[in-house]
């Protein structure tokens, strides 16, 4: 890699997150908690004497490739991490840096596993933070760069691979400059919208501005200790379960609806399986859960929250379901694998691969039985190339690879039952958040050794970011300067 | 300005590198989707998969927004066909390349199906290397936009009458006036004044009013061999159109050709032209043919590295050596192996249709229209535009006081060529003609 280009974006990015950080500065002051101020104002000023250090004394602005791009948006994701840590060890909140470096890379990463067992003892400034670390980490701070700041060189379409989620990505206009402006507009005005319509609901502000940044990012950061559960609202339920639906769709899709080619929404193939997943998990939750709540009204309305919380990798609760029978939590599992449509905030799989190594494998039996059988793959209307395909392969046997080696590598470090730490694994490849067992809705992951939380924050850097930027950290390759 | 290129081959993607930093907004459309992920991924483009001809498929690429399409796949077919899909469509403009030798009789009826610019590569290339015969004395001979003026790359020799002496005194002489931009000695770039000597084996870069070019070839002695007889490897369409315009300016021509097939429709097609069968890699038959005795070599076979082969062998014996090259864009290598006059044909047609877009647009005040790199990229020359009044025009240049390493060389007003001095300004709806070492991108690179 290019360490001059790479050091200088990172350099870019770090100030960047020194004017994020003014953001619960000012709610700190508001909310006039004075021990908080230089909590802030510390990695402030930090971040952005660095970040100034290092633009102004790096002035190349070389091409970024491939490789650069990865670097780029791995490291910056573990600089701004460190930084983003450092509030809640500063304000004494969070004293452990393990616990508040996880506690930061589970914001960004917008997964929203904590590790506090009593989240309402944070003060309103940092429990602000924590959930914009949500909404900022879900559409990415590379794709922020892009869009708003100026730059030259990092328009570079490498680093928009590198961030977005999903197997290609696909620009709405020619710019990577304005497709990214009016997906993050999307994004905002959506943001604010959801805001409005709990306030509208009668959440107090500061809840439903928290809520909002964490539902927006898909990240589920409560300011509750039993999530969502806390407020027992139906209203407030049903808004979150709608637009957890909505951010776990396409962006592009929204798009389309503003430019009026709303119609093309019903070809695409993806929402249609997003939304079959769906509907299929809450009919089989719903009725599995019969017996729990007795009642086809509750069962439908807490399977249809945690089934949505789920595959759109928030994690909110609204039920204890570690109490739920064997299917139900098997459903839900299988839900954070999934994750949401590529080009979403959401974790996990996503569907169009799913969907496509569904095709793909259907595709190979056919030629199984007719050896000189030629069937090509289609999906969104077009064939879909051999290398595509393959991509997809690759990505999805490392997937399940880092499941099963990284719950391996888990119960060396910490011997709890093998259900806590799978699941363990998988919501935080998943960006999801809560697991099962000892991980599940009532519970923290407070309980893991620092080793396994250090080794869980590779996970939710390495799900957030699609696998390949963390593990090229690993390779030598990476390191290299040719 | 939005803009739809169909076909990101050699010239596709030539012409996006050209513009795609221009803040237009681009989208490439072509049916090999290795073919879009290389250019989406190098440059600030939106690529789609697809037939550029499909109504379905330029919906998508947002056809009824666009201001200009440009048709450049390999096919004239679906070229022309994406043209009229588009102007059926509202786009103003399309271009499209229409290189089969049968359409090129009936560009009028293209014009009355409404295609606003055909572009023939092979012709045009056809055209430049007969130009360059025919002044067989430049090394190269760049156009411009405003089509009065052209840029010449001469090599100066022991007899030239421009050595010797200061420039100044030497011009005094001169009943043609010429201007020189720049001098390429031991790969350094010179902007001369003056009092500059010229000194044997400079390399000249200078500007002259097109009609006023046999003068000064007059002048420059550089006549004295007229080219009499001319060799061309490769049968491609190239070679067909370099042909027929050579026979009709009396020149004899040699073409040598592989395929036997070919040679015989060559043959049908052209009268007074001797086609030879056979290759370049038969020495004793380019021997037989007289490569020692003919006055230049065109290498316009398909491969490039054929051409580079068959002219590395040649530059010792032939006079005048052209080299074609579709690929390679290994230009400066080149030059240091002796190989003084190569040809791109991607680069000729993607200065023609930079040329259109800048004509087109009209939201800028100043538009650089052509715009070639000199003496290994240490020298630039650049065509301006000055479409509206500005805070630099009608003033002169002694009191905008040009900055330095930078060279107004020439000012075209009314489609006359004019030297500037000190007392000349610049005014609307001119054209000028910027000489500079540093990169130029409007006027307040030029003056203080």
């Amino acid at each position: 890699m290019n360490y001059k280009t790479v050091f200088r974006a990172i350099g870019k990015i770090l100030r960047l997150e020194a004017a994020f950080l003014l953001l619960p500065l000012v709610v700190s002051i508001i909310y006039k908690e004075e021990h908080l101020y230089l909590a802030f104002i510390i990695p402030l000023l930090l971040a952005f004497i660095l970040g100034t250090i290092l633009t102004t004394v790096i002035k190349e602005k070389a091409k970024i490739y491939a490789i650069d791009g990865f670097a780029i948006v791995s490291l910056s994701w573990i600089m701004i991490s460190l930084f983003g840590s450092l509030p809640f060890i500063i304000s004494g909140e969070i004293p452990n840096f393990i616990n508040a470096f996880f506690e930061t890379v589970s914001g960004f990463t917008t997964t929203g596993a904590s590790i506090l067992d009593n989240v309402e003892s944070l003060s309103k400034g940092l429990l602000f933070w924590r959930s914009f670390t949500n909404w900022i980490g879900g559409m990415g701070i590379l794709v922020f760069v892009l869009a708003f700041l100026p730059t030259t060189n990092l328009k570079s379409i490498n680093i928009l691979k590198a961030e977005t989620t999903g197997p290609q990505i696909e620009k709405i206009v020619p710019s990577t400059r304005l497709s990214t402006r009016i997906l993050y507009s999307i994004y905002i005005f959506l943001t604010i919208l959801l805001m409005i319509l709990l306030l509208f609901g009668g959440m107090d502000i500061f809840d439903s501005v928290t809520l909002g940044f964490s539902t927006a990012g898909t990240g589920g950061f409560s300011i509750n200790n039993e999530s969502v559960a806390a407020y027992n609202n139906v209203y407030f339920e049903i808004v979150i379960t709608i637009f957890m639906f909505l951010f776990g769709i396409n962006f592009n899709i929204f798009y389309l609806i503003l430019i009026r080619q709303g119609k093309l929404t019903f070809k695409n193939q993806e929402i249609k399986w997003y939304l079959g997943i769906i509907i299929i998990a809450i009919i089989i939750i719903t009725f599995n859960t019969l017996t729990i709540y007795n009642n086809l009204a509750t069962a439908l309305r807490h399977s249809s929250f945690q089934v949505m919380s789920m595959i759109s990798s928030s994690g909110f609760t609204t039920t204890n379901y570690n109490l739920w029978p064997s299917l139900s939590k098997w459903v839900l599992i299988l839900l954070m694998i999934s994750g949401g449509c590529a080009g979403s905030t959401s974790g996990g799989v996503k569907v169009s691969r799913i969907s496509i190594l569904a095709k793909s494998i259907y595709n190979d039996t056919k030629r199984l039985l007719h050896p000189q059988r030629v069937s090509t793959v289609k999906f969104e209307g077009r064939a879909v190339e051999k290398d595509t395909i393959n991509g997809i392969y690759t990505f999805i046997a490392l997937y399940f690879s880092i499941i099963l080696i990284g719950t391996l590598i888990l119960s060396i470090f910490d011997n709890f039952d093998l259900l806590s730490n799978l699941t363990a694994i998988i919501s935080a490849l998943g960006n999801t958040g809560p697991g099962l067992n000892i991980i599940g809705p009532m519970n923290s992951f407070n309980t893991y050794s620092s080793f396994s939380k250090i080794f869980l924050t590779l996970i939710m850097l390495a799900g957030r970011l699609e696998l390949i930027p963390i593990l090229m950290l690993f390779s030598p390759v990476m390191w290299k300067r040719i | 300005m939005n803009i739809i290129i169909v076909g990101a081959g050699e010239i596709g993607s030539h012409l996006i590198n050209l513009i795609a930093e221009e803040g237009h907004n681009i989208i490439v459309i072509d049916s090999q989707q290795k073919a879009i992920e290389a250019v989406t991924d190098n440059y600030d483009v939106k690529g789609i998969v697809g037939s550029g001809a499909s109504q379905e498929i330029l919906q998508e690429a947002n056809v009824f927004n666009t201001d200009i399409l440009i048709a450049v796949t390999p096919s004239d077919e679906i070229n022309i066909l994406s043209c009229l899909v588009a102007k059926h469509n509202n786009v103003k403009h399309v271009i499209a390349r229409i290189r089969n030798p049968e359409y090129s009789n009936q560009n009028q009826f293209f014009h009355e199906l409404g295609l606003n610019m055909i572009i023939n590569p092979e012709l045009e290339t056809a055209n430049k290397i007969a130009e360059l015969l025919l002044f067989r004395g430049a090394l190269k001979i760049n156009n411009f936009a405003s089509e009065e003026i052209e840029l010449v790359e001469i090599k100066i020799n022991k007899d030239s009458p421009i050595i010797g002496r200061p420039l100044k005194e030497i011009f005094k002489q001169f009943p043609t006036k010429i201007l020189i931009c720049a001098v390429e000695r031991n790969e350094k770039a010179i902007i001369p004044d003056g009092s500059f000597i010229l000194k044997e084996g400079d390399k000249v870069h200078f500007t002259v009013s097109v009609n006023k070019l046999t003068e000064v070839f007059k002048q420059l002695n550089l006549f004295k061999s007229h080219c009499k007889s001319a060799m061309i490897f490769g049968g491609g369409k190239t070679s067909f159109y370099l042909a027929k315009k050579l026979i009709e300016n009396n020149i004899n021509v040699k073409i040598f050709e592989a395929n036997i097939h070919r040679c015989e429709e060559l043959s049908y097609a052209l009268d007074n032209v001797v086609i030879i069968n056979g290759s370049i890699s038969d020495e004793s038959l380019l021997k037989e043919e007289g490569i020692d005795k003919v006055d230049a070599l065109i290498a316009l076979e398909n491969r490039d590295e054929d051409n580079i082969i068959i002219s590395l062998y040649a530059k010792d014996i032939v006079p005048k050596v052209i080299t074609n090259l579709n690929r390679i864009s290994l230009e400066n290598i080149l030059y240091t192996f002796g190989l003084e006059t190569i040809i791109s044909p991607k680069s000729i047609i993607a200065n023609k249709i930079i040329h259109y877009i800048s004509l087109i647009s009209d939201d800028l005040t100043t538009k650089i229209q052509t715009f070639y790199n000199l003496i290994n990229n240490q020298v630039e020359v650049s065509e301006f535009y000055i479409s509206t009044k500005t805070e630099f025009t009608n003033k002169t240049f002694k009191e905008l006081k040009i900055k330095p390493n930078v060279l107004v060389a020439n000012i075209i007003r009314n489609k006359e060529v004019l030297i500037p001095n000190g007392n000349d300004s610049i005014k609307p709806e001119d054209t000028i003609i910027v000489v500079s070492t540093n990169k130029i991108h409007n006027l307040e690179d030029i003056f203080n």
